[in-house]
């Protein structure tokens, strides 16, 4: 067997692992899924009215304007998640483990991204059965919906990366479970759950520029219905964008580790 | 009886708490940190609502930093139960269930010394919602709220007082914050209930902490602290705490060595 296909092994066994892995776990599955789920729910009602807004855009119901919001955020935490995990494992020595291994470093890193891609994609599906119950109309239909799909999934491998790459630098699951109020922070300073002309200052000139606000668009836009190449093209370049850095800190961080044990 | 005896204990497990905030103060953090992010994040995000017809302030930052106190109580409170779950585990409750002391001055203990640790979150809250700034309250209204805050500290940690007896487990934390969380957004947090839509309208008008919401919240809409909006309040958090305190000292006394 050569080398690219047992690589392709190892990340396929990984990923299974990490999705399982989480599963098994509720305090795993609790912030990917109960609570955005929770949060979608509380602030569909609680402000809903907020359509009736001067300069809000067109939407049918202000739970399709939310998902796109919850989903980033279920993705985010996905990813956070999967850098938990891989601290646990480095903690408990299951990497080194892997390490003393006759596989490639990166299959490694590779496979925990892989399960979270999973996740990301999973967490898609239950919000997009979220908004199909509840009443959110996909406008944009199955291809739409597929869009939204491998966004969010590529979403959160990048932000698994991020979680990934502090993971292997601490090793420490207390530290990357510490960026769980973070990821609020960034959401809350996107248009993830509020269009960017109606958030306050200093709120609203930083989700300008924040990539998470370029990728809930992308997100967004196949179930307001305005989809426009542009938008596909700026959630792609965001997630790109974060992708490559996510993977240099990760390449740096394993690189150190494996340097000083 | 000896009821003496009996405040001995509560003391002793009131001061243990306090210790080991002094000892380990980064376990106040997530509590403080949480609540203070989501106060931030929402008034910035939701401040656009006041704009609707139907709410009583302008200040949307005034409007929420109620909901915020109560959710650093309910975090702080639910964080009781998971360190009972870790006292379990490590064997340390144990001999407490060993010693002669009853298990209503347990539970006492216990739930008392969340009742002050809801104080910590609500202070850095207050200090940071004035600097950004919060209308003041008045100092009626700030009372209500500060006891609004304490009793929803001694409610949330009857609750996870109950899971962690019945579960045994720190894994049950995420059903501890989560119950909590569940009970303090649930209510008009986000918006009068006039104009709250579908189903969270009615859980909302149903959710006794809604009176408990609307109450902290009086001083700082500027509305007149009056008996009539009080009482409500009151009556719920006297309900809560009287159904959740039996569930716990029932789990208590299930529980055996």
């Amino acid at each position: 067997m050569n080398a690219l296909a047992v690589n392709a092994r190892v990340v396929a066994a990984l990923g299974a692992r990490s999705v399982k892995q989480t599963f098994r776990r509720p305090q795993l599955v609790a912030p990917i899924v109960i609570f955005p789920t929770l949060l979608l729910a509380v602030q569909t009602g609680g402000a809903g009215r907020a359509v009736d807004l001067p300069g809000f855009p067109e939407v049918d119901n202000f739970l399709s304007f939310m998902l796109a919001g919850a989903m980033l955020q279920s993705c985010l935490l996905a990813g956070n998640t999967g850098g938990i995990a891989l601290a646990v494992d480095l903690e408990i020595g299951f990497t080194d483990r892997l390490l003393a291994a006759p596989i490639s470093r990166f299959s490694i890193v590779l496979g925990r991204l892989v399960g979270t891609a999973a996740l990301g994609a999973l967490t898609a599906l239950w919000f997009i059965a979220i908004g199909l119950i509840f009443g959110a109309s996909f406008e944009l239909g199955v291809p739409g919906v597929l869009l939204m799909i491998v966004l969010t999934s590529l979403a959160a491998v990048a932000f698994g990366g991020l979680s990934a790459a502090i993971a292997l630098y601490t090793g420490q699951a207390s530290i990357v479970q510490g960026l769980f109020p973070l990821i609020f922070v960034i959401l809350f300073l996107s248009s993830a759950f509020f269009p960017i002309n109606l958030l306050l200052e200093p709120a609203a000139s930083v989700a300008e520029y924040n990539p998470l606000s370029f990728i809930v668009e992308g997100i967004r836009e196949p179930v307001i219905g305005s989809l426009s190449a542009e938008t596909v093209a700026e959630a792609f370049g965001a997630i790109a964008l974060l992708m490559a850095i996510s993977t240099g800190l990760s390449a740096i961080a394993l690189r150190r580790r494996l340097r000083v044990g | 009886m000896n009821l003496a005896a009996d405040l001995a204990t509560v003391r002793v497990l009131i001061r243990r708490a306090s210790n080991e905030l002094l000892r380990v103060p980064g376990a106040a953090i997530p509590g403080v940190l949480a609540p203070t992010i989501f106060f931030l994040g929402l008034s910035s995000v939701f401040g656009g609502l006041t704009e609707l017809t139907g709410f009583d302030t302008d200040s949307y930052q005034s409007f929420i930093l109620p909901v915020s106190l109560l959710q650093g109580a309910g975090f702080t409170g639910a964080a009781t139960g998971v360190n009972l779950a870790r006292d379990i585990e490590q064997g340390w409750f144990d001999r407490l269930l060993a010693s002669p002391a009853p298990r209503p001055a347990l539970l006492a203990g216990m739930v008392l010394s969340a009742s002050l640790r809801s104080l910590i979150p609500a202070v850095v809250l207050l200090a940071v919602g004035f600097a950004v700034g919060v209308d003041w309250p008045g100092f009626g209204g700030l009372v209500l709220a500060v006891f609004c805050v304490m009793a929803t500290g001694t409610i949330a940690a009857c609750w996870g007082v109950t899971l962690a007896l019945h579960y045994k487990t720190q894994s049950a934390a995420p059903l501890m914050q989560a119950g909590m969380f569940v009970l303090v957004l649930f209510t008009t947090a986000y918006a009068p209930i006039e104009l709250l839509q579908g189903w969270l309208a009615e859980i909302a008008r149903i959710n006794p902490l809604t009176q408990v919401v609307d109450a902290a919240r009086l001083g700082f809409t500027g509305q007149p602290i009056t008996w009539a909006d009080t009482w409500p309040a009151l009556a719920a958090l006297a309900g809560l705490l009287a159904v959740l305190s039996w569930f716990a000292l029932r789990e208590m006394r299930r529980t055996s060595l």
